[in-house]
């Protein structure tokens, strides 16, 4: 087990362009799963590339439990690392595989094979072990993977997008297993993709990164209900967090928090209220202040669980500016195209952040009038 | 990659040598062909001269020689006559053949596209003991026509095998688009394909007339006169004057005509080694 | 719709096969004819003889010596050939600058006309100008007067014919090597690090068998041109000193064409078609498991 940590990590690839990785520092915690999430082209691999030892730093410092590693080749720098495309050596069997790394690492001859079944048997991969890489799924290919990652138990495992070569499917349930996996050996991980609901579903704590340099980093729930800045905030839920633009600030409000009037506690009769709260429809219980604007539905998509309508708001201060509102579809309202609705946000739902830095100040009142 | 400083200065220096063993080995005699060329031939013949360095003024002699005492232009002349017919021949035969293999015939159209590759497998060394004997019945014996003839069963073969391999690159929806555009399969062929494929129609141009300049045995065996000779065979066989070798001249030669078939060559390299790999490299 | 797509492909390759068989097949066919006939270059009936030439051939002993000789100028050169250009092909693998000017160098041997390439090497190789010679002799290796005679002595004229071929084919199979390498996935290698291979480990257990079906491939090919070839031989020592350096092809000109001798002629290059057809397998297993794989 180890921390793996870096400091002023920076990677230019070509002189005078801007750099892929810019000043990163980040610290894991012992036994943690870190997910590193952004858009393609942000950083993600060439930072975890450098904490491999594949990539050499332009500047900065990568320590992995406690010590410097900079200077130390990738095989002594006691980590695992699982491809994108696997990198199963092809002319090899799983067998031969997994036992690469053992050999590589002069570990005894007599424990070999015990090593070799021990890890193909934690991932289920025991039947498979006289195949080629050729012959297996994608799904028993990710796991040949992660057995040879594992084997030879390093302090430290780097997966570099580990899943998008699945199909959906296997992506969910391949999701879930490789969180187990981690709990039960415990070993520091670093989990790359650019899929917000993977790093959302698995990550102890996510880095957002962008254009090479960290944006927030912090657990799922802060990243997505405290968003560091406008990137983060519209990076991560779909659709993306609503944004209104005043003087010096902006405002922003998620779909899921902008709701019919109607549909909130507190905003009709008791009696209305009563009848709905039966009928499950009631959305948000007692949510104190909240902001009035009326919303023009321009279209609708149909998504089974719940409904998102994009529009415009009408009137107020911002008249015609684009906003989407996410809502279940056990709500019967009907919503057509081009009808006018009342649609309330929670005041303690709005962020605001600062309109020149884009960083998140301190809610502020602001006329909406 | 990262390593140990020492090591990674140790490892460039290692690359540096073997590289330069390499080059040197390699381009060695085409730089000695270089150094002879402008040597006086007191210089090249007297032992106790360096040879690395010019011991007299250099001397255009052996190039004037060449140029004005021997039939080099002609054997010149000669092969770009013969690759020039030899290719045009190519073309015609191997560009509609390797469309039809590729796309027309199916499986059993690749299976004879292996099957003419193998062919090309067949050397000149085999065959020129009976094809000199048919020349003669033809009457081609010492005419340049019996080369024109002969060297299609080496470019036609392996043009056939690169083309092949160019013309299933190109994805099928785009004559599928043409033809419901309302081109027939042939206007397809013609109007779309060639002119897609004008860079590999262009290797195969460059790789024809190259082997036909490469060539060695056949002009050897069915070329008899001076003047009615290939460059590849005119220089190392005709520039010696019974057991006298014009060495400065010679080198000329080789230099001069070796120099622009290899920038040419090197050009299309990459996709020469394509055809050569059989598809063991995807 | 499919039937006139097979009509009109069938139309499109015929010109084609029907030549090729026309200047391969039949003098092809033609070779096995002439080497159970008795046909000379200036007689025009044909009989038939049987063994008789093969028989004659068998019997003497240039051709024994150039059997010999060819099997020996043929392994000695795919050796030299293939530890070369896998440590060439190993050097050029990666990018670096100056990359393309290199391999314009080390690919010359291989693009400029094999006869005048061989013929730069007689000069280098001469009996008394030599280059290499000179230098021996004024590093101190050989007394001046006593230098080697390259192309004069069995052993010296071997080396040289094998030195000459290999320095000849030892760029194309670079380039081929060299293509096998190049389509390793840049992970394959990585991973291997990670999993803390070193260099040498990485070289012998990961790229080299990575690369084995594409070295096939240059093993094939080389194994075909150096058998079949009599063009450095021609050229550099005409089969001497004393028939120690003539290979099958060289023998089968020398018999066939400057000896008048086809028949016989024909019958020693028929000794090359065991060796093509054995390489003609091999390359379809190469081709078919290409396209499996
Ligand atoms: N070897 C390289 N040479 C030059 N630029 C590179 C190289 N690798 C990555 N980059 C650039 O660095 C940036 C970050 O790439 P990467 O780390 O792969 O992003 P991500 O994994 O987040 O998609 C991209 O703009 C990419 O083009
Ligand atoms: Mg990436």
């Amino acid at each position: 087990m180890a921390i793996v940590e870096t400091r002023k990590l920076t990677k230019v690839f070509k002189q005078g362009q801007p750099g892929a990785v810019n000043h990163v520092d980040l610290e894991t915690r012992e036994g943690e799963f870190l997910v590193f999430l952004g858009p393609s082209g942000s950083g993600k691999t060439t930072l975890l590339r450098m904490i491999a030892g594949l990539e050499t730093p332009t500047s900065g410092e990568i320590l992995i439990g406690g010590n410097v590693v900079n200077h130390l080749p990738p095989r002594e720098r006691r980590i695992a690392m699982v491809f994108q495309s696997y990198a199963l050596y092809p002319h090899l069997t799983v067998y031969q595989n997994i036992v690469f790394p053992l050999k590589a690492q002069k570990v005894k001859k007599e424990l070999h094979k015990q090593k070799v079944e021990w890890a193909s048997a934690l991932l289920g991969i025991g039947r498979l072990l006289d195949r080629k890489p050729r012959e297996l799924s994608g799904g028993e290919r990710q796991r040949v993977a992660l057995a040879r990652a594992i084997v030879r138990e390093p302090s430290v495992f780097l997966l570099d997008e580990p899943l998008s070569n699945l199909d959906a499917k296997l992506r969910a349930s391949a999701r879930e297993e490789l969180e187990q996996f981690q709990k039960r050996v415990g070993t520091t991980t670093i989990y790359v993709t650019h899929d917000q609901v993977e790093a959302m579903a698995m990550g102890d704590r996510v880095v957002v990164l962008n254009q090479g340099t960290v944006r927030q980093i912090g657990t799922p729930q802060e990243v997505y209900d405290q968003p560091a800045d406008t990137f983060v905030a519209t990076f991560l839920g779909s659709p993306p967090m609503n944004l209104l633009e005043t003087d010096d600030l902006i405002v922003g409000f998620r779909p899921e928090r902008f709701l019919p009037s109607g549909l909130v506690a507190g905003s009709g009769s008791t009696d209305e209220i009563a009848s709905r709260m039966k009928t499950e429809h009631l959305l948000l219980a007692d949510v104190g202040k909240r902001v009035p604007l009326r919303f023009r539905v321009e279209y609708i998509e149909y998504l089974g669980a719940e409904r998102i309508l994009y529009g415009a708001l009408e009137g107020g201060r911002f008249p015609g500016k684009a906003v989407a509102s996410r809502i279940p579809s056990g709500v019967t309202e009907r919503y057509e195209a081009n009808s006018v609705h009342d649609f309330i946000v929670p005041e303690s739902e709005l962020k605001f952040f600062d309109r020149a830095s884009e960083k998140r100040v301190a809610p502020k009142a602001i006329p909406w009038q | 990659m990262v390593s140990g400083t020492g090591r990674r200065v140790f490892g460039g220096l290692v690359h540096a040598l073997v590289l330069m063993a390499f080059s040197v080995l390699l381009a060695f005699p085409f730089y000695w062909m270089l150094i002879t060329i402008f040597k006086r031939t007191n210089d090249l013949y007297n032992l106790q001269n360096n040879p690395f360095k010019f011991n007299e003024k250099p001397t255009l002699e052996h190039l004037q020689l060449l140029f004005h005492d021997t039939l080099y232009l002609r054997w010149v002349a000669n092969t770009a006559f013969v690759g020039a017919i030899v290719v045009l021949i190519t073309l015609v035969l191997a560009v509609p053949a390797a469309y039809a293999l590729a796309r027309l015939t199916g499986r059993w159209g690749e299976r004879l596209g292996i099957a003419i590759f193998l062919t090309y497998l067949v050397p000149p060394t085999l065959l020129f003991i009976p094809l000199s004997r048919l020349v003669a019945i033809l009457g081609l014996q010492d005419s340049l026509w019996s080369l024109i003839v002969v060297y299609p069963s080496f470019t036609v073969p392996f043009s056939i095998w690169l083309l092949m391999g160019f013309f299933k690159s190109i994805p099928r929806e785009l004559e599928d688009a043409a033809m419901v555009d309302g081109l027939t399969r042939f206007g397809a062929f013609v109007k779309l394909v060639v002119p897609i494929s004008v860079s590999g129609i262009l290797t195969v141009v460059i790789f024809s007339f190259t082997l036909v300049t490469q060539e060695f045995v056949y002009a050897l065996t069915f070329i008899s006169s001076e003047a009615h000779q290939m460059v590849g065979v005119g220089v190392p066989i005709f520039l010696v004057r019974g057991d006298v070798y014009y060495w400065g001249s010679l080198m000329a030669a080789c230099l001069i005509t070796s120099l622009p078939i290899a920038l040419l060559y090197n050009l299309f390299l990459d996709r020469f080694i394509a055809g050569f790999t059989v598809g063991a490299v995807k | 719709m499919a039937m006139t797509n097979r009509k009109l492909g069938v139309l499109m390759f015929s010109p084609a096969i029907i030549y090729v068989l026309a200047v391969v097949g039949v003098p092809f066919v033609l070779a096995f004819v002439y080497a159970v006939g008795d046909v000379k270059i200036a007689s025009v009936g044909y009989h038939y003889v049987g063994l008789a030439n093969f028989r004659s051939v068998l019997e003497s002993p240039t051709f024994r010596r150039s059997l010999y000789d060819s099997i020996i100028f043929t392994v000695g050169t795919q050796v030299v050939v293939l530890v070369g250009s896998t440590v060439l092909s190993l050097a050029l693998k990666d990018r670096f600058t100056g990359r393309g000017f290199i391999r314009f160098l080390i690919l010359l041997p291989w693009v400029a006309p094999v006869s005048l390439g061989t013929i730069g090497w007689k000069w280098i190789l001469d009996s008394i100008y030599s280059v290499i010679n000179w230098v021996l002799v004024h590093l101190h290796f050989v007394r001046p007067f006593d230098t080697p005679m390259w192309l004069g002595e069995p052993t010296l004229a071997m080396i040289s014919v094998i030195g000459v071929e290999s320095w000849r084919l030892l760029p194309f199979s670079t380039v081929i090597l060299l293509a096998g390498l190049t389509a390793i996935p840049r992970d394959i290698p990585e991973a291997a690090a990670v999993d803390g291979a070193g260099f040498w480990r990485t070289l012998f257990q990961i790229t080299i068998p990575m690369i084995l079906p594409i070295v096939n491939v240059a093993i094939l090919f080389g194994v075909i041109f150096v058998f079949t070839d009599m063009t450095v031989v021609y050229i550099l020592t005409r089969g001497g000193p004393y028939d120690t350096t003539q290979v099958l092809p060289s023998l089968a000109f020398f018999t066939g064409i400057l000896g008048s001798d086809l028949a016989e002629g024909a019958a020693i290059s028929i000794f090359l078609v065991p060796i093509l057809v054995a390489v003609a397998y091999f390359m379809l297993r190469v081709a078919s498991r290409a396209e499996v794989g």
